[in-house]
């Protein structure tokens, strides 16, 4: 019977890996995530099936688990705007960590309600750390999970009254995250003397969850993509340690294979932005007081007289970033691509910084949405050689990613790739104002000869640019 | 637990490890959302403990609080994977209907 469980679970991790092979190429991705949900539903038949045959299985209390979780999942699956997908993955990243750290609690608490069931030797000592550590990564990934979503949302209405989520992380807190980290390291060691001493479990989780919040509340902004990517990893990673202390094959396996790939993600994002994760984890960007002050101006231009400059262009490049996602004006932007395309015969193109927006990926899926054909997203490496021919750069609520500054070799920003817009004959800027970025840098793009400001919401001002180009 | 079966679930863990950093290497951009919340959806794994754990607590052995506990794991485990799937396939669709249509 043993070995018939063994099977399925092999199984099970066998269509997770395939599943994660294929979700990396685009034609075959949808079959890649059928796979996984395949050998998701392998993996729960065969442990409800291995209880059913040791006589035990409790079905009221398992089908209702299972359809609740289910109803609100899909519920939340079906209900969430593309724009909001940032914080649909935070969040379901803190779920999936609670629940490891969950088992683990449930696991040791069998041990305080009943001292006869404690293991002795090796066994002891692998479930303590094990759970200990599951707890740590588990309760750690809620919190931050939930505060990056907060601070995704940009913040939570409480009575009526709006409470922006506070970006706040002074340097003394970096060795204060440090000690709190040890300070799980120690209380998970003393546990293993004593398993049923309540005040380490409890120790445990509430420094985990202090963890996470102080680790997420110093990071702001452009960081965010590092930090969601990040947390998905540790969510694999808390499941994997559980998988030691039930001693099961299947969250071993799954559980690193997605803490693995997510700390590639993490990796990716941090190249894109020049930052280790060290960097990210423990030096605020910017910060207060380091934003260089504006000392120049420029006057905005109009709709009309942007429509106007784009009479007949033969190539327009756009270039989008977190200020579209807010604006949700990714349908207006297709519908001048559609504009423009119908009038003067332009070829378009859309050039895709890795790090825009808020999760990695998050322009192409807001594009995607809106129907803009997948030849037409272009990585930032193959597009940037394009600018010098192309007539219009528009770029719609990106700062950083653009700033020639990056090149300069010095401040925040150097190194940081950038999208070349710069070298398009002419610049199109859509944005509310002439603000520093997120890098707190002064942007050298908005001020010249060449680019023309559209001082407003994205939304807004790409309504007016389609009127004013239907009217040409 | 021998130390055996100890050893055997380190290699598990580390070749799993390992096996990850390979299948995640050069992605295209426009796959990075959809593979971050399908692998979030399969961390949900933990499912499987969760359902062990307050499977377990109605054979006497453990208290209620016990299965409690891990009841709540199975309600969020399951929204995790629900939800992770569903939401992958539902940006999948979009991502690949683009590119027939545009075709």
């Amino acid at each position: 019977m043993e070995d018939w469980i063994s099977i399925g679970y092999l199984l099970s991790a066998a269509l997770f890996i395939f599943g994660l092979k294929k979700l990396g190429h685009p034609r075959t991705a949808p079959f890649g995530n059928q796979l996984g949900a395949m050998g998701m539903l392998v993996a729960v038949v065969t442990t409800v099936v291995s209880m059913q045959l040791a006589g035990n299985a409790q079905w009221e209390l398992i089908i209702a688990g299972l359809v609740v979780g289910s109803l609100i999942g899909y519920w939340m699956a079906v209900k969430v705007e593309m724009t909001g997908m940032p914080e649909l993955v935070a969040m379901f990243n803190g779920f999936g960590g609670a629940a490891s750290a969950l088992v683990a609690l449930s696991e040791i608490q069998k041990y305080i309600s009943n001292a006869d069931l404690v293991p002795d030797g090796l066994e002891l000592t692998v479930t303590m750390i094990a759970a200990g550590l599951s707890a740590l990564v588990g309760w750690m990934t809620l919190t931050g999970s939930l505060l990056a979503m907060y601070k995704l949302k940009g913040g939570i209405e409480v009575f009526g009254k709006w409470i922006r989520t506070p970006t706040w992380g002074p340097s003394w807190l970096n060795p204060v995250k440090v000690l709190l980290l040890l300070s799980v390291f120690v209380m998970i060691f003393l546990s293993i003397e004593e398993p049923t001493n309540q005040n380490y479990l409890w120790g445990i989780i509430g420094v985990s969850c202090l963890l996470g919040i102080v680790l997420v509340l110093p990071i702001g902004g452009a960081d965010m993509p590092v930090v969601v990517s990040l947390l998905n990893s540790l969510s694999g990673i808390a499941a994997a340690f559980t998988g030691f202390i039930i001693g099961n094959s299947v969250l071993i396996i799954a559980g690193s294979l997605v803490g693995a790939s997510g700390l590639i993600l993490t990796f990716i994002m941090c190249k894109a932005m020049n930052r280790t994760l060290l960097d990210v984890l423990f030096k605020s960007f910017g910060g207060d007081g380091e934003k260089q002050a504006l000392t120049r101006t420029k006057v905005g231009s109009d709709p009309d007289e942007v429509a106007m400059m784009l009479d007949g262009a033969q190539k327009v490049i756009i270039v989008p970033g977190y200020g579209m996602a807010v604006s949700q004006c990714q349908h207006a932007v297709k519908e001048f691509a559609d504009l423009m395309k119908e009038k003067f015969d332009t070829e378009i193109k859309y050039a895709i910084h890795p790090v825009a927006g808020r999760m990695p990926g998050h322009m192409n899926v807001l594009l995607a949405e809106a129907n803009v054909p997948y030849e037409q997203l272009i990585e930032m490496d193959e597009i940037n050689s394009e600018f010098p021919e192309c007539d219009v750069a528009l770029v719609i609520g990106a700062n950083d990613t653009t700033n020639p500054a990056a090149r300069s070799g010095e401040g925040p920003l150097a190194g940081m790739p950038i999208i070349d817009a710069d070298a398009a004959r002419t610049v199109v800027i859509i944005k509310r104002s002439l603000s520093v970025g997120y890098a707190g840098v002064d942007n050298d793009l908005f001020y010249m000869d060449k680019t023309m400001m559209l001082f407003g919401d994205g939304k807004a001002m790409m309504t007016g640019l389609n009127t004013a180009v239907k009217e040409i | 637990m021998t130390p055996e079966f100890l050893i055997a679930n380190i290699t598990l863990f580390l070749l799993a490890i390992f096996l990850g950093f390979e299948l995640i290497t050069k992605v295209p951009a426009t796959l990075h959302t959809p593979l971050m919340s399908g692998a979030n959806a399969i961390s949900g794994i933990s499912i499987i403990g969760a359902l062990i754990g307050s499977n377990v607590a109605y054979e006497g052995g453990s208290t209620a609080l016990s299965g409690l506990l891990a009841f709540v794991a199975v309600v969020l485990a399951m929204i995790n994977v629900v939800g992770g799937f569903a939401v992958t396939n539902r940006m999948l669709n979009m991502i690949a209907g683009k590119k027939r249509g545009g075709a």
